[in-house]
């Protein structure tokens, strides 16, 4: 580029690129609100409620709730019906502010309230009950007098429901912030156990899918008959709903009634039923002198992970393998380099950055699991990783802070791993 | 390496690691303990006789079927193999060759046999066709060890894969007390009446009806939104110039590395006090804002390749740009609107978080959350595998009968998963 020409284009924007580029966001415009409010929203929502005290039950707004009931039988004209009205509200944690409360009057009867706070009109009376503390109930007595007699005040006077309205604070919106759930969250011995199993579950299981898949698509690097076939078998499990592939994992390693135990104990591998998901270790194994426990139900869900995703690292490295081209291993074959040598020094060089793009992305989300751990153990065993946490401390235990918590960890690990992932992966990618 | 398979291998005489005679015996006990596990299981789950396999024997007989291949020449190799791979095995386990007496499913055991001894013989041919015994060249040892290890990867990998489906498809069809009898009876008795009993029963007591029909609407409107609000965008990204293009196009990927963990928890507390929880129209709100991003991913990676020329022609005709994406783009991009919508109407089919966690009111489930809601002890196992079964073989149809469009769906957006 040379700055010599003083006549050049015209520079900035001209109105028919601004028009275009209006257009363009307009076309984007869609896209960037449902991502907003689906997705960044929601995350930044995320951190929010970390900091907050709330619980499952808290989920609701806080209502005040009122009971009426009538006391006294058929009644002659002159004589009192005593009502009882019990205002209450019913949320544990929250008070309620300006419960006003009111009923109507039936015809024919006259109301008297020996309140203050309550107002007596023609048909209609009405209690300023004020401010409630958490479950907090207030009791106020009506006196009904009718003109003639009534054989069933009861029904009369509760036919007509009362009303009660009162304002709540949502849990989510005022200003009350604590660093409980993050203090509970670190707190607890098992969190570094269960980061450790995040990770190596996340590790082993990436790594697994990937060898996999790197062995299915070798397999049917060469055509022959009934490749296809196997092209589209080898998809199966990563097509297949989860919920089906892992309870049907469920019942095939069921300790009493599962097949694969019947057919370990069938041709003598095991003597006794396994329990593959409900096991933490399969005992221990010494090497060197440190003693290192082989866990079970970990072992198997990463061999789950393993067998559902390994479809897709196979697609890549297949659509890979068939794009290398062939006259690099003719040439070699004259060479004489072996079949394994040509693997090792021809093959697995062109096959470097995707089976690199590959682990990282799987890594990310392999991480990012929640279902089949879930599916399957429910993270027991030995299984919880950071994403079952979330649901286990959110849900499990109803503390939705506490679970927002946990998230957070989830989400700034990830970050971790990305910054670190895009540091250190080529720029060309 | 398909020019060097011609050429015939060469014995350098003399023992030693690398020779025919090592990869025999390797390929005979290989092949002969895998195919004896898995037709002796086979054989089990089928017949539901007590078979016990023994891979021993198995073994024993492979090594026969290989020291045949070496000894016989010409074409009595593949049958002498067979037939060395059949006698050692009837030999080797004294007349039980599935640790069975021979009078027990006399017909079943004899095709089991005949199976076997085809099947190891078959294997053994392809591997060792040409194999020499004696000192063999690097390459050529080599070339045997890679054909032994892929006919062994060919059996691992289709049993590992398969044996999965199998065991939900007769699940499904057997009674709890059956399989808590037999666990690997998976006989069927074609003759029984009530062979689908879990299934008739699943769409008269459990709705299955309903959440089939469910399932369709969630994920036909998820495909539809996505489409509807991705080509646009896709279309903008790809021909229209805006500052902010590239870093747009790039980071749109990044939205998909977000896990639906973090964003459950905000959603699920804000969609509550909407009262948008429990409903169809929430996780309508949710699936989209999930797919969009790597619909729109592809779908402009797709636009670019277009000729741009057809759409300049368009726009002097006097077509709008919104009449070009519906005149020109779209009719000329149909292969890549299908890989997307299949991979979205996947997605949408087999999502369980969102599901699980929204939907409370069975007259709303989808397939998912309905065969969450068959996970417990009151209920029997078949129940549950039948709702698995359900709720794959339809996106499974759809799968086999596309699948041309599915693998490029899912290898454009196999990142994810």
């Amino acid at each position: 580029m040379t700055k010599s020409a003083h006549k050049g284009p015209p520079k900035g924007a001209g109105p028919l690129a601004r028009r275009e580029a209006r257009l363009a966001w307009a076309f984007l415009a869609p896209t960037f609100a449902i991502v907003a409010l689906m997705v960044l929203l929601p995350l930044i929502a995320n951190f929010w409620i970390s900091a907050k005290p709330v619980e499952l039950a808290d989920l609701r707004p806080p209502e005040p709730t009122i009971n009426e009931r009538v006391r006294g039988d058929a009644v002659a004209a002159g004589e009192e019906v005593e009502v009882v009205y019990t205002a209450r509200n019913s949320s544990p944690n929250l008070p309620l502010r300006d419960v006003v409360f009111s009923d109507t009057i039936p015809e024919g009867f006259t109301a008297t309230v020996a309140d203050e706070r309550c107002a007596v009109e023609a048909t209609e009376f009405t209690c300023e009950i004020g401010d409630m503390e958490p479950r907090d109930r207030v009791r106020l007595e009506a006196v009904f007098v009718p003109d003639s007699a009534v054989d069933d005040p009861e029904s009369l006077l509760e036919g007509s429901e009362p009303r009660i309205t009162g304002s709540g604070e949502n849990p989510l919106t005022n200003f009350t912030f604590t660093a409980a759930n993050f203090v509970k969250v670190f707190d607890a011995d098992e969190f570094w156990t269960v980061l450790w199993t995040s990770i190596s579950y996340t590790i082993f299981g990436t790594g697994g899918a990937l060898v996999l898949g790197l062995f299915a698509a070798m397999l049917l690097n060469q055509p022959f008959k009934g490749r296809a076939f196997l092209r589209g078998l080898f998809l199966f499990p990563y097509v297949a709903p989860v919920i089906a592939v892992a309870y049907t994992w469920v019942t095939l390693l069921d300790p009493n009634s599962g097949a694969m135990n019947a057919i370990l104990q069938q041709i003598g591998a095991s003597d006794g039923p396994i329990n593959f998901l409900g096991q933490t270790s399969m005992g221990s194994v010494s090497i060197l002198g440190y003693t290192i426990e082989m866990p079970m139900a970990l072992t198997t869900v990463v061999v789950f992970e393993a067998w559902r995703y390994f479809p897709l690292s196979f697609l890549f490295i297949l659509a890979r393998m068939q794009s290398i081209n062939t006259d690099m291993y003719e040439a070699a074959e004259i060479d004489g380099a072996t079949p394994f040598q040509q693997f090792w020094y021809l093959s697995l060089p062109q096959l470097a950055a995707i089976l690199a793009t590959l682990f990282l992305m799987r890594f990310i989300w392999t991480f990012n699991k929640f279902d089949d751990i879930f599916l399957l153990t429910g993270g027991a065993a030995g299984t919880r990783t950071l994403t079952v946490n979330v649901y286990e401390q959110a849900i499990g235990l109803s503390n939705i802070g506490a679970g927002a918590a946990v998230a957070v960890v989830v989400f700034l690990v990830l970050l971790a791993f990305s910054l670190v992932f895009f540091r250190f992966s080529p720029k060309e990618g | 390496m398909t020019a060097s398979s011609s050429r015939s291998m060469i014995s350098r005489g003399g023992f030693g690691l690398a020779s025919g005679t090592t990869a025999a015996v390797l390929a005979g006990v290989i092949f002969g303990f895998l195919w004896m596990a898995v037709i002796g299981v086979t054989l089990a789950l089928v017949t539901g006789l007590p078979a016990r396999p023994p891979l021993l024997a198995g073994m024993l007989a492979g090594l026969g079927g290989a020291a045949a291949l070496l000894v016989l020449s010409g074409r009595a190799r593949r049958w002498g193999a067979m037939a060395a791979a059949l006698i050692v095995l009837v030999a080797a386990s004294f007349g039980a060759p599935f640790g069975l007496a021979p009078a027990e499913g006399a017909v079943w055991q004899g095709i089991a046999l005949l199976l076997f001894a085809g099947l190891t013989g078959q294997s053994l041919w392809m591997c060792l066709g040409d194999a020499v015994p004696g000192r063999l060249r690097r390459y050529d040892f080599e070339r045997l060890i890679i054909r032994i290890a892929k006919g062994a990867g060919y059996i691992v990998f289709s049993v590992f894969v398969a044996l999965p489906f199998y065991v939900m498809v007769m699940t499904s069809l057997k009674s709890q007390a059956a399989l808590l009898a037999n666990p690997l009876d998976f006989s069927i008795d074609i003759t029984r009446a009530d062979i689908f009993s879990s299934y008739t029963e699943l769409f008269t007591r459990f709705n299955f009806g309903t959440y089939l029909l469910n399932s369709g609407i969630v994920s036909l409107s998820t495909v539809f939104l996505t489409l509807l609000i991705s080509v646009p965008g896709a279309y903008a990204v790809a021909r229209l110039r805006f500052r902010g293009r590239e870093a747009f196009a790039r980071s749109i990927l990044l939205i998909y590395m977000v896990p639906a963990i973090v964003l459950v928890l905000p959603l699920y507390t804000v969609f509550s006090q909407l009262e948008l929880r429990n409903t169809l129209v929430g996780l309508l709100i949710v699936y989209p804002a999930t797919t969009i991003p790597v619909a729109l991913y592809m779908l402009q990676g797709y636009f670019r390749g277009l000729p741009a020329e057809m759409e300049e022609a368009g726009l002097m005709d006097g077509l709008s740009r919104l009449g070009v994406i519906a005149r020109i783009t779209m009719p000329l991009s149909l292969p890549a609107l299908a890989s997307v919508s299949l991979y979205v109407f996947m997605i949408a089919w087999n999502e369980f978080l969102f599901a699980f966690m929204f939907l409370d009111d069975p007259g709303i489930f989808t397939l998912p959350r309905g065969v969450a809601s068959l996970n417990s002890s009151e209920l029997p196992r078949e129940l549950m595998m039948a709702g698995a079964v359900i709720a794959t073989v339809p996106i499974m149809v759809i799968f086999v009968w596309l699948e041309r469009f599915m693998v490029q769906g899912l290898s454009a957006g196999a990142v994810k998963g």
